[in-house]
């Protein structure tokens, strides 16, 4: 026989009603964990009952970042919502971008540039990259790694100030433009791309070095938190955290866009969907993304970046202040948006964290009717509970680590 | 790659009954009525191999009848191939099957519906609010839901 929780005494109501009114059993408990846990990477919660240090089931709540990004998207034309789809997973905003207007690209019937084509790619891989780098890093930071973590951060700090020469920002890049992107390569930039690579590399080694065969690493990662291979396909996992359950499934591989196709990589795979898989897969993923972006920039073409496309594209300013014509241009494309015709489209990116799906419903005009985010993080959170039931305590933080749940996708 | 004798299969097999299927960028679209989407998801499933439910949200057009059209998103990674079923629901009644007996990941999705639009998913019995909070007033991306309206949970200090 259960007991009932004592309800404390609370000047506001409560946010969220659990579905554990009772406990299991006498002899166990129920805690709070989060919504604003250090260890928890985003803003979530865990409502979870205890038998010691054993988790016995979990309750898990998202929600506490949710900003009504769809709703924002509702009133304000296609191109304005650039920056807001940044913000959906800040730690690979240039992917979210990519999608987003490829998205609106299909609505319009747009082909977008050659040059373009392969930039895309190329930056898509260098979030890629970046995102891999920041969920790993923080995950051995809580398991104790310090050094792996300044290492990683490190690197990591070198590509978001080279990406800043690029787009201006670190974090929320604005880059992706319907039909092109903002601004072509500065003077010089692929060769200090290629010098931060070498930098990963050396890195990288030694983090492999420090931890793939330590014994306490292994203790925490081998068989915790472990999925398999159904549960995870039937609760709509995909990215790394199916992959690691041994599936070969990428959507740069199965149904190629942008370059992908051209391209030569291999897709890694887990062994049994444990935390050590998880992470192995992510380190070997970062290094195909790193030989794809070398061949990237072996194969990146000369050319416009931008299609040719009064719909969309904005004029050149100096044509703007000298003939009428591009004024009133460059005016609508301000005032109404671009037009995009009466559809729907759903575009699909492979984003570090999974499928990255945007659902967009257009009715004509500048201004979208319907923007839906498939945001893997959140469709990943209904199965959390399989992960952490069962284990202990302690590891829900490496388990949850390895999930990489970034708040602004999950919550939107 | 894609198999391209399963769009005949889906178009001809999936809801005998339903118009032609057409293929909407990429995505093959069926338009259902609310009884026959938990078979149309059955076959899609045991049948077709559709052995991930990407997505499940809602549209509103409002003025039109019916309100509602609730749209699913299917992925099968043997056929490497996207399907969209859209069913249409009343505002009166705003309720289709759930999903939950066939695939785990409706479970969350259903309730982020239910939380914006107010559709209710008959079989899902836990349709708590997950984005928004307990008491939450209203579906917000109702598009009668007011952009600027407030609801804080603690009142704002003046």
């Amino acid at each position: 026989m259960g007991r009932t929780m004592d309800a404390p005494t609370r000047p506001y109501p409560n946010p969220v009603r659990s579905i554990f009114e009772q406990t299991l059993r006498d002899d166990s408990v129920i805690v709070n964990i989060g919504p604003s846990h250090p260890a928890t990477h985003g803003t979530v919660q865990i409502i979870a009952e205890l038998d010691g240090e054993r988790v016995l089931r979990t309750d898990i709540h998202c929600g506490y970042l949710h900003r009504g990004f769809e709703k924002e998207c509702e009133d304000h034309t296609w191109h304005n919502l650039i920056p807001y789809v940044d913000r959906l997973n800040y730690v690979s905003a240039l992917i979210n971008d990519f999608a987003y207007c490829d998205g609106v690209e299909q609505l319009m019937g747009l082909q977008i540039t050659p040059r373009c084509r392969f930039l895309r790619t190329l930056l898509s891989e260098y979030s890629r990259l970046m995102d891999h780098l920041t969920c790993l890093a923080a995950g051995l930071m809580e398991l104790g790694a310090m050094t792996a973590f300044l290492y990683l951060v490190m690197v990591r700090d070198y590509m978001y100030e080279h990406l800043a020469a690029l787009t201006g920002a670190r974090l929320t890049y604005t880059y992706g433009r319907i039909g092109g992107l903002a601004r072509d390569l500065p003077e010089g930039w692929l060769v200090r791309l290629e010098e931060i690579l070498v930098k990963y590399e050396d890195f990288v080694a030694r983090v492999h070095a420090l931890v793939d065969r330590n014994r306490i690493f292994i203790d925490r990662m081998r068989n915790v938190g472990v999925i398999s291979t159904a549960d995870a396909l039937s609760y709509g996992y995909t990215g790394p955290i199916l992959r690691s359950t041994g599936v070969p499934r990428d959507l740069r591989k199965d149904t190629p866009y942008l370059a992908y196709a051209e391209l030569d990589f291999e897709v890694p795979v887990g062994i049994k969907g444990d935390n050590y898989d998880r992470y192995y897969v992510r380190m070997r993923e970062m290094d195909e993304s790193v030989h794809m972006m070398r061949q990237l920039m072996e194969m990146l073409p000369e050319g416009p970046i931008n299609v040719d496309d009064r719909r969309c594209t904005f004029p050149d300013k100096e044509l703007v202040y000298s003939e009428i014509e591009s004024l009133i241009n460059h005016f609508k494309l301000v005032m109404d948006g671009p037009l995009v015709p009466p559809g729907e489209a759903y575009s699909a990116h492979e984003s570090p964290n999974g499928e990255l799906g945007f659902y967009l419903v257009s009715t004509g005009g500048g201004t979208p009717y319907k923007v839906h985010c498939r945001a893997p993080s959140f469709v990943h959170m209904g199965g959390v509970h399989l992960m952490l039931n069962g284990g202990q305590l302690a590891d829900i933080v490496p388990t949850f680590g390895s999930i990489n749940m970034i708040g602004g996708e999950c919550d939107r | 790659m894609t198999d391209p004798s399963i769009f005949r299969k889906l178009q001809q097999q999936l809801v005998p009954a339903a118009g032609a299927a057409q293929q909407v960028h990429g995505v093959l679209a069926f338009v259902l009525t609310p009884a026959e989407l938990l078979p149309a998801a059955r076959r899609l499933r045991e049948q077709f191999g559709f052995d991930i439910f990407l997505d499940v949200t809602a549209v509103d057009w409002i003025g039109q009848q019916p309100r509602f059209e609730v749209v699913h998103h299917f992925y099968s990674t043997v056929h490497r191939l996207r399907v969209r079923l859209k069913t249409r629901v009343t505002e009166a009644d705003p309720s289709v099957d759930s999903l939950v007996s066939l695939y785990g990941s409706a479970a969350f999705m259903e309730r982020e519906c239910h939380d914006m639009y107010g559709i209710c998913f008959r079989g899902n019995d836990d349709l708590r609010p997950i984005l928004l909070y307990e008491g939450f007033v209203g579906h917000p991306l109702r598009k009668d839901y007011p952009k600027q309206q407030e609801q804080p949970l603690v009142p704002y200090r003046s």
